[in-house]
């Protein structure tokens, strides 16, 4: 095999058209990312019809961006990468016809990548030394799960969320508090001058499934305390009620996370996703690991969002297991972790 | 000089197509109408008429595209591909009205033409077009609009109807009931969309002139994300 193998990757699973060119899975050559954000934020949320719209009109110079950064043409690729799910499917499909005509016309090797496969590749672009296996949680708008990363692209899933996502838990509770969408950094930042210790709200155990997750009963404590200080007439402190949830999130993720670690034996865990770039969670797993013992990686926030880079590195990975996908790829929007 | 050369797509309905174009002859055009996504479908299609007429990808001139109105995933399918072939391929794109190919196919007829595709809602997305001799008039561009204002605007016109498109099996009784003329409806063979009335239209605007790079392209909807209808209806209620 050739000794240096670089992708061209798309990524438009939601609401970022986002486009990079990656060497030999860890070297960034160019990240660009289109972000949709302040089109939605009217909307209080994600409208899937406006995001594949949207992903039209901008993949072609994002994707002309990110080569001409690189400083590289087509003819420099080895192949081209793109996420085909989970996501929105309207958002998802634009992507992968995209990438597909591209490999195509271009006569490169396609390469199907999952999206939540790639959150967590994007450990690797900044940390050189990290190498499977290790544990990692990915926490985002659209997933929580604590997964056993055993080899690149092999996953054993230990838990996931039963109900809400963690990061759609901070986007409810953000706009029941008037706060707004995106509610991750929102609620991070209204936190900082809160008391995370000012109201207790329950953290959800599950029987028998000691690494799941449950955030609905937490979101409506909340819920319901807001409504309680409403009937009362009382003025809520909403940095303290922001601190107090987002601790309530954070503990379970990170007891979670270190008990798995220590039962199997793990000395590295990472963490993945939007709501990794949480500077709570952050702080907390860095203190928890520390005390354990315990080696913690965790992305950049240009890494944690949404991009391309990270469709590139796990691409990368794919590409050297033989993994190759034909002219009939279609988008899978509740593709599997695993799945092929 | 070579002959031009251009690869149509049409996904704007449940007929996936494509063609290929080369100076006045349809060399290959592959259409199906299943119920599998264009997303599985397109790219092998064409690969695979791209195969048996030893095409070069880099000998076509131009790829035209059924730029809508139409189904808002299928379109972004076939626009998306188109964007990608012409990102790789360094070519224009020729943006052709689904509604204006439509209408394309029945050159040389002496009725008003007028596509009709369902769009829901009582609606339908129509226009209407005229041949003289070889010459293709438009008499009103692509929209959607009911079933009911649609027939006045044919009559207005004192002509005769030819309708085509998958519209006729939703709407022909209505159309029947209010019509003040004779109506004729276009039979199978040619009452669906096809790559290669996409192409042959392209052909004409591309000598015309009319083509647009790969990163400007984008569908024409003609109609709004139901987000933003439902939004623009609160605020007109609250202004009000």
């Amino acid at each position: 095999m050739k000794e240096e193998i670089t992708i061209l990757a798309i990524e438009s699973s939601c609401d970022e058209t986002a486009a990079a060119v990656v060497t030999n899975g860890r070297t960034v050559l160019s990240n660009v990312i289109s972000s949709q954000i302040a089109l939605h934020t009217v909307y209080g949320g994600v409208v899937p019809e406006i995001a594949s719209r949207k992903h039209i009109e901008k993949i072609n110079q994002v994707i002309e961006a990110a080569l001409d950064e690189a400083g590289k043409t087509l003819t420099d690729m080895d192949a081209v990468a793109v996420t085909y799910g989970p996501g929105l499917v309207g958002a998802l499909l634009v992507g992968v016809a995209e990438a597909k005509a591209i490999a195509y016309a271009s006569g490169l090797p396609l390469i199907g990548v999952h999206h939540i496969e790639g959150h967590i590749a994007a450990n690797f672009i900044e940390n050189q030394d990290l190498e499977p296996p290790f544990i990692c949680l990915v926490v985002s708008g659209g997933h929580t799960h604590l997964v056993v990363v055993k080899d690149y692209g092999e996953f054993q899933i230990l838990g996931r969320t039963r109900d809400d996502a963690a990061g759609e838990a901070f986007d409810k509770v953000a706009r029941a508090i008037g706060l707004g969408y995106p509610g991750g950094p929102k609620i991070d930042k209204e936190a900082r001058n809160g008391d995370p210790h000012a109201i207790a709200f329950p953290k959800a155990r599950i029987e028998g499934a000691p690494y799941d997750f449950s955030f609905s009963g937490l979101k409506s404590s909340v819920l319901n305390y807001l409504n309680h200080a409403k009937m009362l007439g009382e003025q809520v402190n909403c940095a303290d009620l922001a601190a107090s949830f987002q601790q309530a999130v954070v503990d379970v993720l990170v007891e979670h996370t270190v008990k798995a670690a220590k039962e199997f034996g793990f000395n590295r865990v990472a963490i993945a996703g939007g709501v990794a770039s949480n500077t709570c969670l952050r702080a907390a797993m860095r203190q928890a690991c520390g005390q354990a013992g315990i080696r913690f990686y965790y992305p950049s926030p240009i890494y944690c969002t949404d991009n391309a880079a990270m469709i590139g590195c796990a691409g990368y990975y794919e590409y050297r297991k033989g993994v190759r996908h034909g002219w009939d790829l279609n988008a899978v929007p509740n593709l599997k972790l695993g799945e092929r | 000089m070579e002959k031009m050369k251009i690869l149509g797509i049409e996904t704007s309905s449940l007929v996936a197509s494509a063609a290929i174009w080369e100076e006045d002859v349809i060399v290959a055009e592959y259409t199906v109408n299943f119920k599998k996504t264009h997303s599985q479908t397109l790219l092998p299609m064409i690969d695979e008429i791209v195969r048996m007429t030893e095409t070069q990808l880099a000998s076509l001139d131009g790829i035209a595209v059924s730029g809508g109105p139409g189904s808002f995933t299928g379109l972004r399918i076939g626009s998306a591909t188109a964007k990608g072939l012409g990102l790789a391929l360094k070519k224009p794109l020729i943006h052709v009205p689904t509604i204006a190919a439509m209408a394309y196919q029945c050159y040389g007829s002496r009725y008003l033409i007028c596509p009709i595709m369902d769009a829901r809602r009582n609606q339908v997305y129509t226009g209407l077009y005229l041949f003289s001799g070889e010459t293709f008039t438009t008499v009103m561009e692509p929209t959607a609009m009911d079933v009911r204002e649609l027939m006045d605007t044919i009559h207005q016109t004192g002509r005769e109807p030819f309708f085509v498109g998958d519209g006729i099996p939703v709407y022909r009784e209505q159309i029947e009931q209010m019509a003040e003329c004779p109506c004729h409806f276009a039979p199978a063979f040619m009452n669906r969309q096809r790559a290669a009335a996409v192409a042959s239209l392209g052909a004409v605007y591309m000598k015309e002139g009319r083509i647009e790079t790969a990163a400007a392209h984008q569908p024409e909807y003609l109609r709004k994300p139901q987000a933003e209808r439902e939004r623009e209806a609160r605020e007109r209620e609250q202004n009000a």
